[in-house]
């Protein structure tokens, strides 16, 4: 059985998609911290074009772009699968998991910015959210099902990381009032044995955040 | 029953994005309705297919609808599996396209809507980016192709990767004129080059080409609607 490597840095969200996707089909990997300050070779090699991680390498052969990485992870280990078998359900699937990608950078904008551009960023933050409550949840569990897929962990950026993007920042983006639904959805996400075992620790994570946003916010 | 087998693409002629269906539907033979949507004026049906967008194409089979055209384009390859195969069998090579695809489709495109869009500075930089990026592209074709030659001029096969290539970059000389400037460089970007020739030598390709005039007066409309608004 070939090898597989994760080259990727604590604590991006990219990286703990492909960690749920690995670890919900059992599969073993060595995880290979990459200093993004000080990319390796290794990241050179491996993604010239990007010089991002996630990195999968399996069997020496590097995979690039989380989501792509996911979809071969299907394609090579189909057990335990995270994409609807019906090639309709899988296109809808496909939409939302490409929504997730197109939208989510809008939070990381409102954690990078301050005054006019972080209220642009916070209404379309909020524009993401809205559409997701209307048309992408329905009454299941989660996304299209009763087990978590691709589409969830695509969207798994809600379920951790919005929450300390909004108490680094003081912004209020989530109220789960208005997004009963989301919020249901993050509560039985977090639950999930996979998902609960594989997500950063909220402190940790928050002082990173707050630290990274401290200099960005100096360096303005 | 009426629906069944049923298929029908929602688009508009200037969009390049459902001439990526459009061609992939043409290239697997399937049959299909085609309905052209005023951008200025949506049909209720567009609307309610794609109510999160509302946009084209929207791909309806069997009265069910699929938007975005990268996902509607794996949806046909695999709902339709005679040839051509739009993305590859081997599941390496098709991490690998779908890379690609999506290099194409956001960082190029991009680009090249930023340098139609801008003028002095702002357009040179642009410009000076899409040729950066048709460098790494270049470059990715020795990784995509054995050799760097892309299948379509090995075996005249025409797959995502073409499908995308000719949607956006198809009509580069139009493109060329518009802007003034030399976008596609036999010197700097040969393989690039002879890619985009041989796609636009296909006889489908050129049969679902609109007239040069009509794209050329789209790309100088789009041009000079956004530097009147940015102006403004």
């Amino acid at each position: 059985m070939a090898e597989v490597k994760l080259l990727a840095t604590w604590p991006s969200p990219f990286y703990y998609r492909v960690v749920w996707a690995l670890k919900s089909k059992g599969i073993a990997y060595e995880f290979i911290e990459e200093d993004l300050a000080n990319k390796s070779p290794l990241l050179l090699q491996y993604n010239p074009v990007h010089k991002k991680i996630p990195v999968l390498i399996h069997g020496g052969k590097p995979i690039c772009e989380s989501m792509i990485i996911l979809e071969y992870i299907e394609e090579i280990w189909p057990k335990n699968s995270l994409l609807p078998n019906d090639p309709y359900e899988k296109a809808v699937a496909r939409f939302w998991i490409k929504f997730a990608d197109d939208k989510s950078p809008e939070i990381w904008r409102v954690f990078r910015s301050v005054g006019e551009e972080q209220e642009k960023a916070a209404k379309d933050s909020l524009e993401m959210l809205k559409t997701i409550e209307e048309h992408a949840l329905g009454e299941k569990k989660f996304f299209g099902g009763d087990k978590i897929g691709m589409v969830g962990i695509a969207f798994g950026q809600l379920a951790q990381w919005l929450q300390v993007i909004e108490d680094v920042t003081g912004v209020k983006l989530l109220e789960a009032s208005e997004f009963p639904r989301l919020q249901r959805w993050i509560n039985n996400f977090k639950q999930v044995p996979v998902i609960n075992e594989n997500l950063p620790d909220y402190d940790q994570m928050f002082a990173f955040f707050k630290g990274r946003r401290q200099m960005l916010l100096a360096s303005k | 029953m009426e629906e069944e087998n049923k298929v029908t693409l929602h688009g508009t002629w200037r969009s390049p994005y459902a001439k990526r269906v459009e061609l992939a539907l043409k290239l697997k033979a399937i049959p299909f309705e085609y309905v052209e949507e005023d951008l200025n004026n949506k049909s209720p049906l567009l609307l309610k297919y794609n109510p999160v967008y509302k946009k084209v194409p929207v791909l309806v089979h069997n009265g069910k609808p699929i938007a975005e055209s990268l996902c509607i384009i794996e949806y046909i390859d695999e709902t339709w599996k005679n040839s051509p195969q739009l993305l590859p069998e081997d599941r390496y090579k098709r991490a690998k396209v779908r890379f690609w695809t999506s290099f194409i489709h956001q960082q190029l495109y991009e680009t090249m809507l930023t340098a139609m869009k801008a003028a002095g500075e702002a357009q040179e930089k642009a410009i000076k980016e899409l040729w950066e990026k048709l460098q790494v592209l270049e470059e990715g074709m020795k990784d995509i192709f054995l050799n760097g030659t892309p299948s379509i001029i090995s075996n005249g096969s025409m797959g995502i990767l073409e499908i995308v290539m000719c949607s956006l970059l198809g009509p580069y000389k139009l493109q060329e004129e518009v802007l003034g400037i030399k976008i596609i460089d036999p010197e700097k970007t040969p393989l690039i080059f002879s890619w985009l020739e041989a796609i636009n030598e296909l006889p489908l390709v050129k049969e679902t080409a609109p007239p040069s005039e009509k794209t050329i007066a789209l790309l100088k409309f789009v041009r000079e609607n956004a530097l009147k608004s940015s102006s403004a």
